[in-house]
């Protein structure tokens, strides 16, 4: 493997259709055991991820027979019945649930996005006033643990949002690390380019907005879909700080409908009681809170390693 | 931005000009610092309720509670310390922290060694993006496609019992508790954890390699004496940041599975200041239970830090 492996990885470069595979010349080729160990273990893992997600789609598309006859998931697809997802769709909980996940999900990261950015082009110019302490003060977070029951008193005793989805999307909008990364970006912008900037008499906001952003239009994209999908996740923040079942996200109420068996109460106050669904309608709703992930997830994958990397340098 | 007066001639200018120079990088800067301070190192303060009385109903919020609670100084830390489930969870989290350490951590550096030797570049790609994805589920989903796979309705305990098999009871017994979560951390973040170890493969020179090859080493030495060493630096920095981390093992995971298997099995530092302190509201307990961890967390990744240093390698922050 050649060092270019990185872009490999990031960009996949379009190869020859040969399919010779160039191994080096000093390479042994492997043995016909190792071969197929190698083989077997990577099927095994692709499988393993890919498996239980088409028993659940599966599942979520067939009939309620269907269902009886495999007397649990449906490996086997017979039929096709959209039924459960015209349920869930049909008003109700689930609705409201991708409804309050959504705008947490948007909310959020319009939050975390427009915070985020603008503080790492505030800490983008070393020698600025108060450069150094500001860094230190974003650093800083990734080794001072705040506590569990003091944050929750700040978000519900000081700031009382209790049962308010901005005790969602507030408290941990900003991230350190992601700042970090779009900083990188913003720094390695060639300093030519903000002094001609500044020549032509644009302040710091119209350089940021003019410059820095159509520049870093991919890295700032891909910040975003991790916000997202991390609000989407949102889970354990709704037990801390929702206890109105109309404003449950959509892990609230998988945990709910999936987990009812298996953990009667999780949560405080209210638990979060359901009607049992049918098999099918669960595995629509596991299916509806995969989709967002699943729909970032292309463009994420393309940038990731760069940005990981770059975090992972500069932290 | 024309400046207004020239700037002193040697040195830094002064700080009026720089503050009329940079007051907008501050405005910029200032609401995500805000957010930091008060969800973020307000906390972190806060945490000096521990030797309080702490009582939400003495004021109006927060503060003016905190104002109000009288000084007990160590009463919480002595009930904490004297309490046998705050011991039965630190040793739970320990436990699992150290079986992860050694059956979880490793597993990403092998899986990337074994990627990186994939030759065709679409299969690699294929195989990455698959095992990259359950990253993105969230821990309930996660929990989800274990319980309908490996619970006691699903998809192996079906197949096992239509083959008159008794399946065994998975995701409800508390003895392989241990083995379950490594089992669900695994299937989550084995293929993301390669990310960084790829990179890091990626930096070698491939022209050791090259060298090593003609100078008769085979494929298993080559391992150990090129990509290894390779992987050092990276295998040193995730160590040390796993183990200022020690005193966490995933949280909601352990949540949304405690009451399933019980607390004796499942409960963690997190989930007892969960139950312990903020479902019963006793927040003095909870911030030293809290305070506990951070000050044991922050010694640790400075131990580890300074023992990293100490074998040659560069560790989180630089000596200075």
């Amino acid at each position: 493997m050649t060092a270019e492996a990185l872009d490999a990885v990031a960009t996949k470069p379009a190869r020859a259709k040969t399919s010779s595979i160039k191994r080096p010349a000093w390479e042994e080729e492997p043995t016909p055991a190792g071969k197929v160990g190698k083989g077997i273990l990577l099927t095994f893992l692709v499988l393993a991820v890919a498996f239980p997600m088409w028993c659940v789609v599966v599942t979520s598309l067939s009939s309620r027979k269907t269902i009886d006859q495999a007397g649990g998931l449906v490996v086997i697809p017979r039929g096709f019945d959209p039924g459960a997802y015209v349920t869930i769709f049909s008003g109700g909980q689930v609705a409201r649930a991708v409804w309050v996940s959504l705008i947490v999900a948007f909310g959020g990261t319009a939050i975390s996005l427009t915070t985020t950015v603008l503080a790492a082009y505030g800490l983008s110019r070393p020698g600025s006033l108060f450069h150094r302490p500001l860094l230190f003060l974003f650093l800083l977070t990734y080794l001072i643990y705040p506590g569990l029951v003091t944050k929750y008193l700040v978000v519900t005793q000081l700031v009382h949002w209790k049962n308010s989805l901005w005790a969602l999307m507030v408290p941990s909008a900003v991230n350190a690390f992601n700042l970090i990364v779009i900083r990188a970006f913003f720094m390695n912008v060639p300093a030519e380019l903000l002094d001609s900037a500044r020549i032509d008499g644009a302040g710091e906001f119209r350089i940021l907005t003019r410059i820095m952003l159509p520049l870093s239009k991919a890295v700032i994209a891909v910040v975003g879909l991790f916000y997202a999908v991390g609000y989407w996740n949102i889970y354990f923040d709704a037990v801390l700080y929702i206890d109105d079942n109309n404003l449950q996200p959509i892990q609230r109420l998988l945990q709910g409908y999936i987990l009812a068996g298996l953990s009667p109460q999780v949560g405080m106050s209210g638990s979060f009681s359901v009607m049992p669904p049918t098999l099918a309608v669960k595995m629509a709703v596991v299916v509806v809170a995969i989709i967002p992930p699943m729909l970032a997830y292309p463009f994420v994958q393309r940038h990731f390693t760069k940005g990981v990397i770059t975090g992972a340098i500069k932290g | 931005m024309s400046r207004p007066r020239p700037p002193a001639p040697r040195g830094r200018p002064g700080f009026a000009a720089r503050l009329r120079r940079d007051w907008p990088l501050l405005v910029m800067t200032a609401p995500a610092a805000l957010l930091l301070i008060l969800f973020h190192y307000l906390p972190t303060l806060g945490n000096v309720i521990a030797f309080q009385d702490y009582q939400s109903y003495l004021g109006d919020n927060a503060v003016d509670s905190f104002v109000q609670s009288p000084w007990i100084g160590f009463t919480n830390f002595a009930e904490l310390f004297s309490d046998p489930l705050f011991w039965a969870s630190l040793r739970n989290t320990l436990f699992l922290t150290g079986f992860q350490l050694v059956f979880f951590f490793p597993v990403p550096i092998f899986l990337a060694i074994l990627l990186n030797g994939i030759l065709r570049p679409k299969l690699r790609t294929f195989i990455q993006s698959v095992i990259y994805l359950p990253h993105f589920f969230s821990w309930v989903l996660v929990v989800t496609f274990f319980v309908q796979m490996f619970g006691g309705a699903g998809l192996f305990a079906q197949t096992m019992q239509s083959h008159g098999l008794t399946p065994p009871d998975v995701m409800t017994n508390p003895h392989t508790f241990f083995l379950l979560v490594t089992a669900e951390g695994l299937w989550k973040d084995m293929g993301w954890g390669t990310i960084v170890f790829l990179a890091a493969l990626a930096a070698i020179d491939q022209s050791l390699y090259e060298a090593s090859a003609a100078d008769g080493a085979g494929r298993w030495r080559r391992l150990w004496h090129i990509t290894l060493p390779g992987l050092r630096p990276v295998i040193v920095l995730l160590l040390i940041l796993r183990l200022g981390d020690a005193l966490s093992v995933g949280f909601e995971q352990f949540i949304l599975q405690r009451d399933a298997v019980g607390f004796q099995a499942a409960e963690v530092l997190d989930t007892y200041v969960f139950y312990h302190a903020i479902a019963v509201t006793d927040y003095g307990l909870g911030a030293a239970a809290g305070l506990f961890k951070g000050i044991v967390g922050f010694v640790l990744i400075l131990i580890a830090n300074k023992v990293a240093h100490r074998l040659g390698e560069q560790g989180i922050f630089a000596k200075s």
